[in-house]
């Protein structure tokens, strides 16, 4: 491809990034120096180069943490390295929200400001950093961009950064040589104010989450955590790690697939797919090589479930990944971490180096004939990036754009091959599942729901965090867990934000997905968030209607203007300007909803209006205003 | 907006007879070949199916989702121009579901987009009894290059009193085409088209967004910055006008682009050998604009820049100007 690059050149500062991200380029022909007699003989390029697109989003992301933003050079040199022609690198550079085209500061303060943060004060806690700091940075009023000097240190707000144990919770980033990145706890906004002074982080909130249950008895998936040093591959190791493996090895695939069958295992994500299917389905593809997609770009509000497995049982889920390769044939698999865990990210690719090391990744697994090794790619701030199809496009170095299906992943996923995606939760499942033997692992939990779920308790709670427990046990139970049913509780909202909100008459509802779904609500990815009565509910729904609006990626027109219209709607309702009264704006609400859940690409407009319409129909939150 | 196209079977590869694959669409059985998409299937029926974003020389995007259908079992609509057919399917295309989606696609873009250049539009808006203003007055047009720079995450709270539009002002920033986005869809098909599935330049992608996804060229520069190549192969794709031949912007300026009394003459562009059939569109004697037939063995519809922008010689009038006449031949 014989493409037209942009003319700027590079700063040393950004060279040396991608250079340290690709390694140095080979000759003229690929961004080096000219001059070299060799260049006048030899050409690179091409086919070869052609193969390199993935690497795009790595080296935008390298650009990024060394300078806090992409300069036209900068881009210019990642589109020379890659043969990415530069429109399409923009493309991509505009889509997610970490990567900066525009000067930014080399430390910001993402602020969370959505709803689990806001159920604990976020709203409070923003107006006091803009009081003591300024405000965000974010474009003026037109749309149009704000001149931000790139040496002042300055915030914005950020959707949902699954640090709900922790609300309000924050993530700083500081570019540079070695880039910080740092996730922060219960901010206050004196503390916000100290970081944008250039104070120091300390500790990474995420390496001391509550862990509420710890050291409970009856613990399956969380058992280790917090009890076995997440560092050590050895500790894990006694810690009955690598046992599932050596099991599957004596199972073989199609036995691994049978024990996850007669588990029931279905998908934690939120789609309840059986995984043994979609194994299976991937194992029997003729077509190589077959790719194993761990999904771990959580970001559904609310969630924050993976995190504590990415954190504190890291080796758990590389071994559930080589089980879940060894399964369905996967020679090579990928982690796609989302870009706001800065510690899961350390301590995965800690967990993958070491298990390299010690033969338990490459080839020759645990003496046995099966290799295989996995790669962790970075999400770059895109929650539609955790849709499976638009998670493929982002690693193949594209914009986060969902794919119509079918063909389905286990028929044509990543790089156009069969491809078994799991969330992280249900990867590690596996591990129970083959120590127990299936049938047992289906013996806990209910009929349909089988085993335990983590569910993510966030909001008016006393003790947020990660719960563990069986399928089927009630709302009520979850909340007695977590230090009781919250006084004055108005609504729980269950699935994130594209789950519904539900009446606090409602807790008695068991948590599995039969019951869920017999109630018309459902489990989604275990959100579980309470709000008491201090909340403005009213405040709540329009900061989902909002985080649709920024979330969908703009490819299918329901979606794209449907989240605008809603969000456009329930303002003019905040506001008091109807059109035509509020009944009429909620039946249009209700035509903007069944428009994007008939029409769209995919789940996330698909399911753009359900909590809009749960707070309406459910929660009756608009009734009192009829009234008035 | 186009009303079910025929379907034309580009593939230049010869293939062997396909296996027949048949179902049923509203109650009527039909037999196609297997890898049929279910457009093609109703085209074969004679059933009409609106389509935006779907082009015959195109891989089918399915992003604006006005052809979806509803197919039994299936959870939530299809898209008819992406989805093949299945032994035993059963479609339908005109029940209340597929109605209403269509209905609301229509009203959205009608909503957001200017679709006074689009042709069909009025039809269909009239057809599925669209009332776009429902969602408000339209905004007011941002100023040139302002949605370009809007943050992907971030967005400004909406205003109650009005409805977001992509309203902006027309890009004329060379000669020979003008990019007026206050117009486009969003379809995909220009950038295939600059693309992978014709020209291969990738002069332009779509940037940014959610609502302020837009067609751009890196860093958003000025067309004759870019890698653009002038093909106008974007232009003979677009569904709406938005991008659209300079001659045919001022025209339609001036209020005296006519397309009635236009006359359309094929002929074979004089420049090359390859022979590309040339469509030259004459209004008052004068050629007002240069295509070339969709369905061409040669072109796809495809031209270059001689082909598509350079005839303006024929119709050079003394004292003009042109070749020659500065002397510099």
């Amino acid at each position: 491809m014989d493409i037209k690059l942009i003319d700027a050149e590079p700063t040393e500062e950004e060279r040396e990034a991608v250079d340290l991200c690709l390694g140095p380029p080979r000759s003229a022909w690929d961004g080096g120096s000219r001059g070299s007699e060799r260049d006048a003989h030899i050409a690179y390029g091409n086919r070869e180069v052609g193969g390199l697109r993935h690497l795009l989003l790595p080296a935008l992301e390298a650009v990024q943490a060394r300078v806090g933003w992409i300069s036209e050079g900068g881009l210019g040199y990642v589109c020379e390295r890659l043969n990415v022609p530069p429109a399409d690198a923009w493309g991509v550079a505009t889509f997610y929200a970490l990567l900066s085209t525009t000067p930014r500061p080399r430390r910001v303060l993402h602020v969370c400001d959505d709803i689990a943060c806001r159920a604990r004060g976020a709203r409070e806690l923003v107006s006091g950093i803009e009081e003591s700091v300024g405000p965000a940075i974010t474009h003026g009023p037109d749309g149009d961009h704000v001149v931000v000097d790139h040496d002042v240190v300055a915030w914005m707000h950020s959707p949902c950064l699954g640090l709900c144990d922790m609300a309000p919770a924050a993530l700083l980033i500081e570019a540079g040589t070695s880039p910080a990145e740092h996730s922060i706890g219960t901010l206050t906004a004196h503390h916000a104010r100290r970081l944008c002074d250039g104070g120091s982080t300390g500790v990474d909130a995420a390496a001391t989450p509550p862990i509420p249950q710890l050291g409970a008895p009856g613990l399956s998936l969380l058992r280790r955590v917090g009890v076995v040093d997440p560092t050590s591959l050895a500790a894990y190791r006694e810690a009955e790690g690598y046992d599932a493996m050596g099991r599957a090895l004596e199972l073989g695939a199609e036995g691994v697939i049978h024990e996850v069958a007669a588990a029931k295992l279905v998908g934690r994500g939120g789609a309840l797919f059986p995984t043994a299917r979609k194994w299976e389905a991937v194992r029997t593809q003729t077509s190589t090589p077959h790719y194993l997609v761990c999904n771990a770009d959580e970001s559904e509000p609310g969630t924050f479930k993976d995190r504590l497995l990415l954190t504190h049982d890291p080796f758990a889920v590389v071994e559930a990944m080589t089980i879940a390769a060894f399964a369905a044939g996967c020679d090579r698999g990928f982690v796609y971490l989302r870009g706001e865990y800065p510690l899961a990210h350390e301590r995965m690719a800690d967990a993958v180096a070491q298990a390299r090391r010690a033969g338990l990744l490459g080839a020759n697994i645990l003496g046995s004939d099966f290799a295989f090794d996995i790669e962790i790619r970075r999400g770059a701030g895109a929650y539609i990036c955790g849709e499976e199809t638009a998670l493929f496009e982002s690693i193949e170095g594209k914009r986060g754009e969902p794919r119509n299906k079918p063909p389905f992943p286990a028929e044509r996923g990543l790089f156009g091959k069969p491809t078994a995606a799991n969330n992280v939760e249900t990867l590690v499942n596996v591990l129970p599942i083959l120590l127990q033997g299936g049938a047992t692992y289906a013996t806990t939990g209910t009929a349909q729901s089988t085993g335990t779920r983590l569910f993510c308790v966030s909001g008016a709670v006393r003790n947020p965090g990660v719960y563990e427990v069986a399928c089927g046990t009630t709302l009520r139970a979850l909340f007695e867990l977590s230090g009781g049913v919250p006084d004055g509780l108005q609504a729980v909202l269950l699935g994130g934000a594209a789950g519904t909100f539900i009446r606090a008459d409602e807790i008695d509802i068991p948590l599995s997905h039969e019951d869920t779904r017999l109630a018309n609500t459902t489990l989604g990815s275990g959100v579980v968030m309470a709000f008491d009565d201090t909340t403005d509910m009213h405040d709540i729904l329009l900061r989902i209607a909002g985080f649709f609006r920024d979330e969908s990626c703009g490819q299918c027109v329901p979606c794209r203007v449907g989240t605008v219209r809603q969000e456009e709607a329930l303002h003019r309702i905040a506001s008091g300007k109807t059109r035509g009264g509020l009944s009429s704006e909620l039946a249009l609400l209700d035509e903007i909803g069944a428009g994007m859940k008939d029409g769209s690409i995919c789940g996330l407009g698909q399911t753009a209006y359900a909590a809009v319409e749960s707070a309406a129909k459910r929660l009756r939150l608009f009734d009192m205003r009829i009234a008035k | 907006m186009t009303t079910a196209a025929p379907i034309v079977q580009l593939s230049r590869r010869a293939r062997a007879p396909k296996a027949m694959v048949e179902l049923n669409v509203d109650g009527q059985s039909v037999s196609v070949p297997d890898g049929t998409t279910i457009l093609g299937a109703c085209a074969a029926l004679g059933i009409e199916i609106p389509t935006l974003c779907y082009l015959e020389t195109l891989r089918p995007v399915n992003v604006c989702r006005l052809c979806v259908v509803e197919v039994e079992g299936a959870r939530v609509l299809v898209p008819s121009c992406s989805r093949t057919v299945e032994a035993g399917m059963k479609v339908k295309t005109r029940s209340d579901r597929v109605r209403h989606t269509r209905k609301m696609v229509l009203e959205l873009l009608a909503s957001s987009v200017d679709l006074t250049t689009t042709p069909g539009a009025n039809e269909l808006l009239t057809e599925y009894d669209c009332d776009p203003a429902r969602f408000g007055p339209p905004a007011p047009a941002s100023a040139a290059g302002v949605r370009e720079t809007r943050l992907p995450g971030h967005h400004t709270p909406p205003n109650p009193d009005f409805a977001a539009t992509i309203a902006q002002p027309a890009t004329l920033d060379n000669d020979l085409y003008v990019r007026d986005y206050g117009k486009c869809v969003l379809c995909y098909k220009c950038v295939e088209a600059c693309g992978p599935d014709h020209q291969n330049t990738f002069a332009i992608a779509v940037a940014g967004r959610g609502f302020d996804a837009h067609i751009s060229t890196e860093l958003a520069v000025p067309l004759p910055d870019s890698a653009c190549v002038y093909c106008g192969n974007c232009i003979a794709v677009c569904p709406t006008g938005a991008l659209m031949a300079k001659s045919e912007f001022d025209l339609r300026a001036r209020g005296a682009w006519n397309e009635a009394c236009q006359t359309i003459t094929d002929t074979i562009c004089p420049y090359c050998g390859v022979g590309c059939t040339l469509t030259l569109h004459v209004q008052d004697g004068d050629i007002v604009k240069a295509t070339s037939p969709l369905d061409n063995a040669i072109t796809l519809g495809n031209l270059c820049i001689k082909g598509r922008f350079g005839w303006r010689y024929v119709q050079q009038r003394a004292g003009e100007g042109g070749p020659g006449a500065d002397g510099r031949g």
